[in-house]
């Protein structure tokens, strides 16, 4: 009773200071990245003017500063009131279990959203016990970027395997230049993604994150011998730079290749100002073609905090092809929504839609939709071992362990 | 000593090559932060800037003035707090002595050791039951608690100086605790009090692991979102180099101007009275 | 009656303080210590949950850092910090020493060159850091400084550079600490034979034998780990040595200075008179009496090397594993990661050896005080 009559006060009172009515949004989405989150963020504003948008990003690539800022405000009992994360089992993994966020079947319900988005897509953002975020973007992680003008120069085309590009990485170094660039930490892992990937196969793939397939069989120590062997054609600076600085390298025409996810494209687009397919040229990283492995960025609904109704709103802005069609075009990402209007997008993003469609799909590792966070942030160390010490039986047998610790695949 | 005084070209000699290594670095700064991004080159590092560009200082101000109001409301009231408290306990300590003061006083100054990780994770869990995570409050009173042990230190050595007599006159005139300090310690403290604001200020200024792990965006202090703007990508060096200006021109104006009593700090925080 | 009610007001003015202390720092010491013999964070769904359950597992998190197979990273940051911490402090005595020599020889500008010396240590390590890792970009900063002069660039990778010198075998860690130990012992054994006190020297002597023959023996067979695992000094730091030293120097002159100041110059004189010239007067006179200086100043730099944090965040990141601490190994592992109990048993392995560093010079310092 008290606690209606609470409510009803509080209502009261939310009308009156509607002009006061805020939301939090958190993310990682900081400079080159900014514009995309900043125009979604008007259109919220042109919706919902009487709502104070309070746009809290952390800079650091690949959320790396970011989700330690967010746990602490989480356990802080300070969550923001919507946080930028991965779908697939970065949330899962970790904030649903710990039992921090809301169901949202109730939202895809009401906006007809479970006929608005691929089937398998909505299962990776699923549990037994409901529906965790609503993804705002798709992105893809195995891709392989060069400069057309300059491979032509220097007489090489895009490999189609690793055993390729290892032959033809000594050409390339005769010609003073990098064969791959390669930046800080986390995208060392990334490239180690694609490796494996192009090394296993999607399935076996697959399988190294429902526990299958141990890392310690010899299928998955050849990952590490390759990824070796790769790693020896890229720039010795790597741990110094961004990921656009390794970007640059490229552009430049210091480094032949360089794989990364495709928000490269976006910054070559609209940063560089590269026309795609002329300034820019991609292809599915070596021994991959026909798998897209994909990663998302979504919104969840975080319990206990302080304006729900305007995250939902947030989120429906989110969750809608509109929504989906302003941010995805400046972010350089594909709109995970059907309805999608490819128009708005540039050739490279046309290109990445239809293999979204055709593709075989899996998950990424470094980005969060494989595996659960638990085991990614110790990969870092796993990487970390065969650097210093150069062994894949050291790598491996640690790569299990964490798996076995953090109970992958359960 | 004559061979000395031949060679006297060789100690300013020595002295300039020291200078000119120590300012190295506040060169680069200022240089970089006057450059527009698009003339910020790896290559032309040290070269000056072809036009200066003030736009970096504007431009960093929007960013960081919310976290300087931060930092300046942090260190006032906690500089303030941690430096009268401690005064009373010097008082205390070099003056009242009781038994047992002398377990007391080693074990409050060992606190100023720790490494505040050994207390980080419980810190952090208090302040969230009590509700003073994210805010400048718990932020500030972590910093008064654990600044108690230095300003208590540098207090009850600066009180030793005052001779026991002039407060046995005093108790003689009939004053009592409070009196006696009011009339006799509390008036002769002002260089004392002066050592320890300059040394909580800038102690607490530059502070960093506790900043970063109890504040939330808004209320961060400078501190943190410098090593946040520095540490992310593609970085315009000039804002970051600006923003350094920023947060040390506090602190080293404080310096500059009372250097003298900042080295007493110093001093002092190496125990010995 | 009237002095017993203002002693109690007195203890009762304390109190708040001691109070204050006593929670803040040794009941959250204690805590932590507790919650590094939980499993807290080692199950993920209770990492982050409202009411984590949480159970006792004893050693097991420094079982885990120091002989697990995970945790190689926590043994090469100990590895990380021996190293900083020796030549942290070799370059800031050496070059505060030199500084305070100089500055010593009644120059012209005295005031200007100690402000400049000096004003870095105003500084915060954030600022330090930012600043810094600019200076030491791999393609500019001081590497392209020698192009100003028309010479070529260096080629210097600082913080990146993934070399390691001086390996050893983390399984050789008890036996080379055992023949460290009996060395130690043997060196007491000797100056208390010649100080006359034989007992003392025949107990240190026994027992140092006893050790280094257990080192040399049975202590090699003793291995943490079920394989090899090399550790060494990251070149990487060289960079954030670099950077240390510049900010912290300052206060070692300061102090040298202070005490340079200190020597009445009638000792001086009397050398002098005596015939010494002027560095036999600097090694048999000065040097000796700034020797507690020194001792005083290695141990705040040390304990300030320990819990070095703020530096390298900020200079080289949180994730550039070659030059990584402890003290930030802590927060990531504590506060990314939600291993808050392996975070625990991290920060305790670092009070305690900073405590092994402070204590005993707390006790001594303050025991000479109350003697005076």
């Amino acid at each position: 009773m008290l606690r209606r009559l609470l409510t009803l006060l509080a209502v009261a009172f939310l009308g009156l200071a509607a002009a006061q009515s805020q939301i939090e949004i958190f993310s990682w989405w900081a400079g080159d990245e900014g514009p995309a989150l900043e125009a979604l963020i008007e259109r919220y504003e042109e919706m919902y003017p009487g709502v104070e948008v309070i746009n809290a990003t952390v800079t650091g690539g690949s959320g790396v500063n970011a989700r330690a800022v967010l746990k602490t405000r989480m356990l802080g009992g300070d969550p923001p009131d919507a946080f930028q994360v991965h779908a697939g089992q970065e949330l899962i993994g970790t904030w649903v279990v710990a039992d921090r966020m809301e169901d949202l079947t109730f939202l895809y319900e009401e906006m007809g959203w479970f006929e608005k988005y691929p089937q398998g897509l909505i299962e990776a953002m699923s549990t037994e016990d409901g529906i965790w975020s609503v993804p705002v973007n798709i992105h893809r992680s195995n891709v392989l970027w060069y400069v057309p003008a300059n491979l032509e120069g220097w007489g090489i085309t895009a490999p189609d395997s690793w055993a390729e590009f290892l032959t033809i990485c000594p050409a390339i170094q005769a010609e003073g230049v990098t064969p791959l660039a390669v930046g800080e930490n986390w995208t060392q892992q990334h490239l180690w993604e694609s490796v494996a990937l192009g090394v296993l196969g999607a399935d076996d793939y697959d399988k190294l994150w429902t526990a299958e397939l141990p890392f310690t069989d010899p299928k998955a120590m050849e990952v590490w011998d390759v990824f070796g062997e790769v790693l020896a054609c890229t720039n010795d600076d790597a741990a110094g730079l961004s990921w656009q600085q390794a970007t640059d390298m490229v552009v430049g025409g210091s480094a032949a290749f360089n794989i990364m996810g495709d928000w490269a494209a976006g910054y070559m687009s609209t940063t560089l100002g590269l026309e795609p397919g002329v300034g820019y040229g991609w292809a599915a990283s070596p021994g991959t073609d026909g798998v897209f492995m994909w990663l998302s960025d979504a919104f969840g609904l975080p319990q206990g905090i302080q304006n729900r109704e305007n995250t939902l709103n947030w989120l429906r802005l989110v969750g809608s092809a509109e929504g989906q069609d302003i941010f995805n075009p400046l972010k350089g990402s594909i709109a995970p929504h059907l309805e999608s209007d490819l128009s708005l997008y540039n050739a490279y993003l046309q290109s990445t839609a239809a293999d979204w469609q055709s593709n075989r799909v899996v998950g990424s590792l470094v980005h969060g939709a494989a595996a659960k966070e638990a085991f990614m942030s110790d990969f870092a160390t796993v990487l970390e071992i065969y650097l210093a010490t150069g062994s894949a039986m050291n790598a491996a047998n640690a790569a299990q362990a964490i798996a076995t610790q953090v109970g992958l695949g359960q | 000593m004559t061979t000395w005084r031949r060679h006297r070209w060789v100690i300013y000699l020595l002295l300039a090559i020291a200078s000119a290594t120590f300012l190295l670095p506040v060169y680069l700064v200022v240089v970089t932060s006057l450059k527009a991004p698009a003339d910020i080159n790896l290559a032309t590092t040290w070269s000056i800037p072809q036009a200066w560009h003030w736009k970096s200082f504007a431009d960093a101000w929007v960013v960081f003035s919310p976290k300087l109001a931060n930092s300046f409301t942090l260190t006032i009231v906690a500089t303030i707090a941690s430096a009268l408290m401690g005064s009373m306990n010097g008082y205390v300590l070099s003056k009242w002595r009781f038994p047992g003061a002398n377990v007391v006083f080693p074990l409050m100054l060992f606190g100023m050791f720790i490494p505040y990780q050994a207390i980080l994770i419980p810190l952090f869990e208090f302040l969230r039951s009590v509700g003073l995570y994210g805010g400048l409050t718990g932020l500030i009173l972590a910093h008064v608690v654990y600044g108690l042990p230095i300003t208590t230190l540098i207090f009850r050595n600066y009180y030793a100086e005052i001779p026991d007599e002039m407060l046995e006159a005093g108790k003689i005139d009939g004053a009592g605790f409070f009196g006696l300090y009011g009339r006799i310690v509390f008036p002769l403290s002002l260089p004392g009090f002066v050592v320890v604001i300059i040394w909580q200020f800038t102690q607490i200024w530059n502070e960093f692991l506790f900043a970063v792990t109890l504040t939330s965006q808004e209320s961060q202090p400078i501190t943190v979102a410098l090593a946040q703007l520095a540490g992310g990508e593609a970085v315009r060096w000039n804002l970051p180099m600006a923003g350094a200006i920023m947060a040390a021109l506090p602190t080293l104006l404080v310096y500059i101007l009372l250097g003298r009593y900042f080295v007493k700090g110093l001093l002092a925080g190496s125990v010995k009275g | 009656m009237k002095l017993t009610r203002d002693r109690w007001t007195a203890i009762l003015m304390l109190l708040p303080s001691v109070v204050l202390i006593g929670v803040f720092v040794y009941g959250f010491i204690g805590q932590t210590a507790w919650t590094s013999f939980s499993d807290w964070g080692r199950v993920s769904s209770q990492a982050l949950a409202v009411n984590p359950e949480i159970e006792m597992v004893g050693w097991q998190n420094y079982r885990d850092l120091f002989t697990g197979f995970i945790d190689v990273r926590f043994r090469q940051d100990l590895v990380n910090t021996f190293f900083f911490t020796i030549f942290f402090l070799a370059g800031c005595l050496g070059l505060g020493l030199g500084l305070a020599f100089l500055l010593d020889q009644d120059v012209k500008g005295e005031g200007f060159f100690r402000t400049l010396f000096l004003f870095p240590m105003s500084l915060s390590f954030v600022v330090t850091g930012t600043i810094w890792r600019w200076m030491l970009q791999p393609r500019g900063g001081v590497n392209v400084l020698p192009t100003t002069v028309g010479l070529p660039a260096w080629e210097f990778r600082w913080l990146t550079d993934r070399t390691q010198i001086w390996r050893f075998d983390w399984n050789a860690l008890p036996g080379m600490t055992g023949l460290l130990v009996a060395a130690i012992l043997l060196v007491v054994a000797l100056s208390s034979w010649r100080g006359g006190r034989r007992l003392r020297a025949a107990v240190a002597l026994a027992s140092g034998v006893m050790l280094g023959a257990w080192a040399l023996t049975l202590g090699r067979s003793v291995a943490l780990l079920p394989f090899p695992e090399l550790h060494g000094f990251n070149i990487a730091f060289v960079g954030i040595i670099l950077a240390a030293v510049w900010q912290m120097s300052g206060y070692t002159m300061a102090l040298y200075l202070a005490g340079l100041r200190g020597i009445p110059s009638e000792l001086r004189e009397a050398a002098r008179v005596d015939g010494a010239n002027e560095i036999q007067l600097y090694r048999h006179v000065v040097l000796p009496l700034l020797q507690p200086i020194t001792l005083s100043a290695m141990i705040i730099l040390g304990h300030i090397s320990l819990k070095i944090f703020d530096l390298i965040f900020a200079m080289a990141g949180a994730d550039n594993a070659t030059t990584d601490v402890p003290a930030l190994l802590m927060y990531l592992t504590a506060f990314r990661a939600n291993q808050f109990s392996k975070g625990a048993a991290i920060a305790m392995v670092l009070l305690v050896m900073v405590a092994a560093v402070i204590v005993p010079y707390l006790w001594t310092s303050l025991r000479g005080e109350t003697r005076r």
